[in-house]
């Protein structure tokens, strides 16, 4: 067992990012391992760099939280100077710049999604090597390998902003359940030009896929109902 | 005159006449900020810190004067690796370090073991470092680096303690927690992780109580409890089983301790006694040995004491310096 505690804290991850009729929505897992262990179960892997644009982490936490940092800094200058919101394009330049002059060091994929008033709800998926692909969904992690033929057949164009969030959240509940690298709560954040809204769905609310178990004797039953102290000897 | 080539046939007591020779020398204060250390290892048994002079030992061979960093003992450390010489393992805090949320504010607990390899170096160290007046920091891993990070390290300027300090000074205001972990964060990012320092950081500022945990390799969490170091699974099963939001003080101290206890018992690099800080808005109080469940025990149960005491069989006193009267005559001098 490969319960390595110096290991790098890193996010195994899955991210999602959706564009649909008026904005984006973003989603990802919560879990961020060191080795074998869970570090934290509840991590917030969707950072803020201005109103309204986010990103979302994956790879080394270490890294990914230095370069969001970094960008959120530059974009606060530059809208002070530009006297407007940045817009979505202009920050994934910037995570670019970072991203691929600094490729030998970093190791990190993003994926940033906002609304601005001239392009409306964009994403763009920045891979590790610092490429930046503008999509109209996109996806990162190592949960990702399991929702390429998903979003292949569920994906479609001007969706509605429920049916978005539907989509996200069931995505990476299945990345979730195959994915050993993430679990956790679902966390979602969908940005359009009312603002932004964020979204928590707790792990053991989501749906069950295949072969997975109705919890029973489950240990939170036992602990809520016995009351705070529960292990009494 | 080669002094630091080391010849390994030379029996121990030379190896107080090298120090003797190098503590006379002057050495540079080169303060590069980059570099892993090439430790010094001249013993060939047991570890030996007194010996890790480090950088300063370049003291007999003629340094250049120009800035950088000066491989010379780093080729010597491979040679005596291959010839069969262990190098000194560091100092590490094995550790137990847990930190929570309750109603009030922060509080923070640490073990007080420190093991160099599988011996216990300090049975009672203090791994509870004072960042500022309302803001306390636990470390685990290399003692020297969470001490080093976290401290008012003298020769070199950067670390927090002193940087926060210095930014009270300058704002006017009270240090905050998110300031602590943006300045630990950074200066951990930048050596990559070989400051090997796990923190967790803990503290009541204006914006309310805060905790975070940092990695050595500069993330960071921010989390209503947690726990690190090689402890932190045990201490983690207590939290997680019952922690719950709104704990009374004493409640939280109760769970602290027993977490700490949890590591200290279950956990080989942990042991020794239970430290506590908890930190409220205006207030904090740190319970040093706040627990000892590993009482020294004798084998008579009345203990040893000793009747007859030390004779006194001569007192001298040399004074050091002669006190010298000055007496005022005159005026004062003008200038």
């Amino acid at each position: 067992m490969d319960l390595n505690l110096d290991a790098p804290h890193s996010m195994g991850t899955t991210i999602v990012g959706v564009t649909y009729n008026g904005g984006v929505v973003l989603g990802a897992d919560s879990r961020t391992s060191t080795g074998m262990y869970v570090a934290n179960r509840a991590s917030d892997k969707i950072t803020q760099l201005t109103d309204n644009v986010y990103v979302c982490r994956s790879g080394s936490a270490a890294d990914s939280q230095v370069v969001s940092d970094y960008v959120r800094y530059f974009l606060h200058q530059h809208t002070i100077q530009l006297g407007q919101p940045a817009t979505v394009k202009v920050s994934a330049n910037l995570i670019r710049m970072l991203a691929y002059n600094n490729k030998n060091m970093l190791q990190t994929g993003l994926i940033v999604g906002g609304w601005d008033k001239y392009e409306g709800g964009k994403i763009y998926g920045i891979p590790l090597g610092g490429t930046v692909v503008e999509q109209p969904f996109a996806i990162g992690g190592s949960g990702s390998s399991y929702l390429y033929g998903f979003f292949d057949q569920a994906w479609k164009e001007n969706m509605t902003k429920e049916e978005a969030e539907q989509l996200v959240v069931k995505a990476v509940s299945l990345a979730i359940a195959r994915d050993g690298a993430s679990g956790g709560v679902v966390r979602t954040v969908i940005i359009n030009s009312e603002g932004v809204t964020r979204n928590f769905y707790p792990g053991d609310k989501l749906q069950l896929w295949h072969e997975e178990l109705e919890p029973q004797n489950s240990l939170l039953d036992i602990l809520n109902a016995a009351g705070p102290e529960p292990m009494a000897m | 005159m080669d002094l630091l080539k080391v010849n390994w046939g030379r029996r121990k007591h030379s190896l107080f006449y090298y120090l003797f020779l190098a503590s006379k020398q002057l050495f540079p204060l080169d303060l590069y900020l980059f570099s892993p250390n090439p430790f010094r290892f001249d013993q060939p048994s047991s570890s030996s810190r007194l010996f890790d002079f480090g950088r300063m030992s370049q003291a007999g061979v003629d340094v250049p004067a120009k800035g950088g960093f000066s491989f010379d003992l780093c080729k010597r450390n491979d040679m005596l690796i291959q010839k069969g010489l262990k190098a000194p393992s560091f100092l590490k805090t094995g550790t137990t370090i847990v930190g929570l949320i309750f109603k009030d504010g922060v509080i923070l607990g640490a073990d007080t073991r420190a093991t160099e390899g599988p011996i216990v170096a300090d049975k009672n160290c203090e791994k509870i470092h004072y960042m500022a007046p309302n803001i306390y920091c636990c470390g685990a891993g290399t003692a020297a680096d969470t001490e080093a990070v976290t401290g008012i390290f003298l020769s070199n300027i950067d670390m927090v303690s002193s940087q926060l300090r210095l930014h009270r000074y300058q704002t006017g205001r009270d240090s905050r927690v998110i300031t602590a972990l943006t300045l630990l964060k950074k200066h951990l990012f930048s050596y990559q992780g070989h400051v090997s320092a796990a923190l967790v950081l803990g503290g009541v500022d204006i914006t309310g109580p805060h905790l975070h945990t940092i990695y050595p390799h500069g993330s960071t969490d921010t989390l209503p409890f947690a726990t690190m170091g090689s402890g932190s699974l045990a201490a983690m099963s207590v939290f997680e089983a019952k922690y719950k939001e709104g704990l009374t003080r004493d409640e939280g101290i109760k769970l602290v301790a027993e977490a700490i206890c949890s590591g200290i018992f279950n956990d080989l690099g942990s042991g020794s006694n239970v430290d506590i800080c908890v930190i409220t808005k205006g207030h904090k109080e740190y319970l040093r040995n706040y627990m000892e469940p590993n009482p020294r025990t004798y084998v008579s149960s009345k203990g040893y004491s000793f009747t007859k005491k030390t004779e006194v069989l001569r007192t001298k006193i040399t004074p050091l310096m002669e006190r010298v009267e000055i007496t005022e005559v005159g005026e004062a001098m003008e200038e």
